[in-house]
This record gives C-alpha cells, structure tokens and sequence, in this order.
C-alpha cells in the first residue's frame, strides 16, 4: 500500500481533511472518503462531465484531478449550489419546473457546468450554452429541456 | 499494485532530479487530463508522478518587448480568456479551443498536449506553425528547442530523462501577420482531428506574404512542418494559384495511416482542403493588422 497522503481543503467554504492515495481521484476522494457523492462518477475519462466541479474558480471534472491537488484549494460542488436547506438555486429550481432531467445521473454535473456558464455569460445563446455543454452527457438524451432550463434560469437570474 | 508517489516541488532542480532518478517509471504530471486517463486505463504504471505547476513559470502568460511567454502548463481556458495573448496568436486559440470539453480545457495545457505526442494534437501544428520555442530543463541545465523539435512518434519526444518544457516563448510578432489553425473531425465538436493544419503568415505593406510556416497534424506519425507549402505562399499575394499550390504541396508531405475516422486517400486529399481554408482565415487575420 502506498503512503496515503494527508490533504486539508475547502470544500463549499467548508474545511476538510483527509487521507488519500497518491493516485486517487479526486471524485474518489469526494465520493468515497468524504461521504460527497452529489458529485457523480460516470466515464473516469473527462468525457461525460458527471464530475464537474468548480477547482479554484475554474470549471473541471474532478476524474482529472488528483486528490492531492486539492490541497490548500478552494471546491464548489454540487452541494453547495442551493443557498439554503429550503431554497434551492434557480438552475436547479428550473431544472425541475422543465423537467430538465430524466434518470438524474447528469444533472449534478451540468448544473455545476451551468452555473459557471451564467457567472462568465449571464445571457448565453442557445448556441453558446451548447457548445459550453458539450463536455455533459446526458444518457437520456433529454437535451432539449436542459438548454430550456438554463435559458429559463439565465432569464430569471437576470431579472428578466 | 507498487507502491506510487506524488511529488509537487516548487525547484526545477528537485523536479529534473526526481524525474532522472526515475527514469521510465517517472511521469511528468501537469493538467492531467491525458495521464489520469492513461493510469486508470493501466496504461501506464507510474512510480512516480511529478506535479510541475508549482514551479515558478509553468502556469501564466507574460510579454516581454512584443513576445509572449507562457507557462506549458498554463490551463487552455486561461490562455482563451488572456485578450492580449488571443489576439495576437489567434491560430494558437483554434488549436486550444479545440481541445476537448470546458471542463478538459480548465486543466488541459499546451505542453502537456505536446509531450503526450499524439500525431493529432490539436494545439501542436499551430504552435509549430507559429515558430514557438520550448524552454526546457533537465539534467544537463536548461536548453531551448524548437516545438517542431519535439514529437519523434506516437507517444515519443526527444526529451531526455528528466527533461521538462517549463514554458514556450513566441517570436516577436511583425505588423500584417496572421495565423490559424483548422482541423477536419467528424463531429464539430469532441473529436479526434482526421487532420488539421496551422498556418502563420505575414505580409509587406502591400500585402505579399513575405514569410510563412505551415504544419500539418493527424497526416504522419508526428506533427509535420512543410517547408514547401510555406514556399509556395512566400514571394505572392496568396492568390488562389499560390493556395494550390501550398495544397499539393501539403498533400505530397502527409504519410496517413487509415483508421475509422479517415482512409489515407481522405487524409492526403483533405490535408490540402483544410490547409488551404486555414491559410485564407490567416491571410485575412493578417490583413486586419
């Protein structure tokens, strides 16, 4: 067994410490050592986007990421997203007004993806939502009712 | 499973060290989107993985009396949203922009793309075609290279052991230059070039092309730097005479295989197609400054 290393984090402006491999993910490390599994592990590969999270700031899938990287680094996950245990964000508040999802297994990573979308463009086209969705499957195939919800959200996260 | 390690130091000489001592068993580790892939895959077995991002240098981009610097490992998304950098090596951004999802692209770097050497690296030709040059360290101190320089195969470079590219600097640009990068996938987006093509040209004030590179990926085993496609647009307007001629010349250079995505025949004919509409993209670019 290799050493474990020790890694302190901030998850969702939470501390965390843990243990991990050195070659352990870091959606292994949310999942599996720290009990986060909003986060979903779908390909391992980087491309189907079911563990997308926010890694300082920047849109990645945490398949691609050590868990050791995390160190002295600042996470969003999925569970951050809502503001509040009874209010839900308008992405996900959207999501389910549209039914913008159908098994589940994707949604966490696209809402994720969605939200770091609308923070760098609050008025997308549907073009560029698309194209900024690309790295999100969705085995469903339900895409047309997740641009509608991010259109929707988008719509309303701008007052309009 | 032996025993693995991680490294991330913040000395270019501990990094060369670790890396030398190792030898094949070391793995640079950077973005991390080609080696997590391989090692859950178990195509690889690394003993050790060396982070190089907290070495001073390999992540930012820097200018320097009109030329840019950046770090190899410098995420692709940071390169996109750096105005000064896109503007100026627009051809440079089709390559990155191209590079798999967001998400790939928020850890995704240049010289990771490079080092990993698959002939159909997205962000390689247009860096050749741009005449950047490696900064590397290594055991023996530190060297430059050409990126051309670089791949030797499908997953080989000419780098020693313990040699690491620390950062890419790019040539002074002159007024009326342009560049662009295309490539021909199946799918508009997420796909594995069938081949792609950088071209980088610049023009006098009254619009001959007086210098030119071309590159060609996904058409040999290694990105290729055609100097007789770039002599066939040096000397003319980039007229439609001076495109096919570059286009045959492009089409006489690639050695294909065939596999599902492209015969060798599509290849060799559609090398000439794309080089051509990427070198029209880098005319106009270069008009525009």
């Amino acid at each position: 067994m290799a050493k474990r290393s020790h890694v302190t984090t901030t998850i969702n402006g939470d501390e965390y410490e843990f243990l991990c491999e050195p070659d352990q993910s870091l959606v292994d490390v949310l999942r599996n050592e720290l009990e986060l599994t909003g986060t979903k592990e779908g390909c391992s590969t980087g491309d189907c986007g079911a563990c997308s999270i926010s890694l300082e700031g920047e849109l990645v899938c945490s398949c691609l990421v050590l868990g050791v990287e995390a160190d002295g680094k600042e996470i969003e996950t999925i569970e951050g997203m809502a503001p509040s245990a009874d209010e839900l964000h308008p992405l996900q508040r959207h999501f389910l007004e549209i039914n913008g999802l159908q098994c589940g297994i994707c949604t966490p990573g696209i809402l994720v993806a969605a939200k770091a979308l609308l923070e760098k463009n609050p008025d997308p086209t549907e073009t560029e939502i698309r194209f900024w969705l690309a790295g999100n499957l969705c085995r469903c195939t339900g895409y047309d009712k997740i641009i509608r919800s991010v259109q929707s959200a988008a719509a309303e996260m701008r007052g309009g | 499973m032996d025993d693995v390690r991680y490294e991330a130091p913040e000395s270019p000489d501990v990094a060369v060290s670790l890396l030398a001592q190792a030898g094949s068993e070391g793995k640079v580790f950077a973005g991390g989107t080609d080696v997590m892939v391989q090692v859950h895959a178990e195509l690889i077995e690394p003993g050790i993985i060396v982070d190089i991002k907290n070495i001073p240098g390999t992540i930012g981009v820097s200018e320097s009396d009109g030329s840019y610097t950046f770090g190899a490992a410098t995420p692709g998304m940071a390169l996109i949203d750096d105005e000064g950098f896109a503007s100026t090596w627009p051809g440079i951004i089709d390559g990155v922009a191209l590079i798999g999802s967001i998400q790939v692209k928020g850890r995704a770097s240049v010289g990771g793309n490079l080092c990993n050497a698959s002939p159909a690296a997205d962000s390689t030709p247009a860096m050749i075609a741009a005449g950047a040059i490696c900064n590397i360290v290594g055991p023996d101190g530190s060297r430059e290279a050409p990126v051309e320089d670089i791949v030797t195969g499908p997953g080989k470079t000419s780098l020693a052991a313990g040699e690491i590219i620390i950062s890419f600097t790019m040539p002074k640009r002159s007024p009326h230059s342009g560049d662009a990068y295309l490539r021909l996938t199946p799918r508009t987006e997420m796909d594995i070039a069938v081949v792609g093509a950088g071209v980088n040209i610049t023009l006098d004030d009254d619009g001959n092309c007086v210098s030119a590179r071309v590159s060609l990926g996904a058409v040999a085993p290694t990105p290729l730097l055609v100097s007789e496609a770039a002599d066939a647009l040096i000397g003319t307007k980039v007229d439609d005479a001076a495109l096919a001629k570059m286009g045959e010349a492009c089409s006489a250079a690639c050695n294909p295989i065939s596999d599902k995505r492209g015969s060798k025949e599509y290849r060799i004919k559609t090398a000439s197609v794309i080089a051509q509409r990427a070198a029209k993209i880098a005319l106009e670019r270069a008009r525009e400054n």
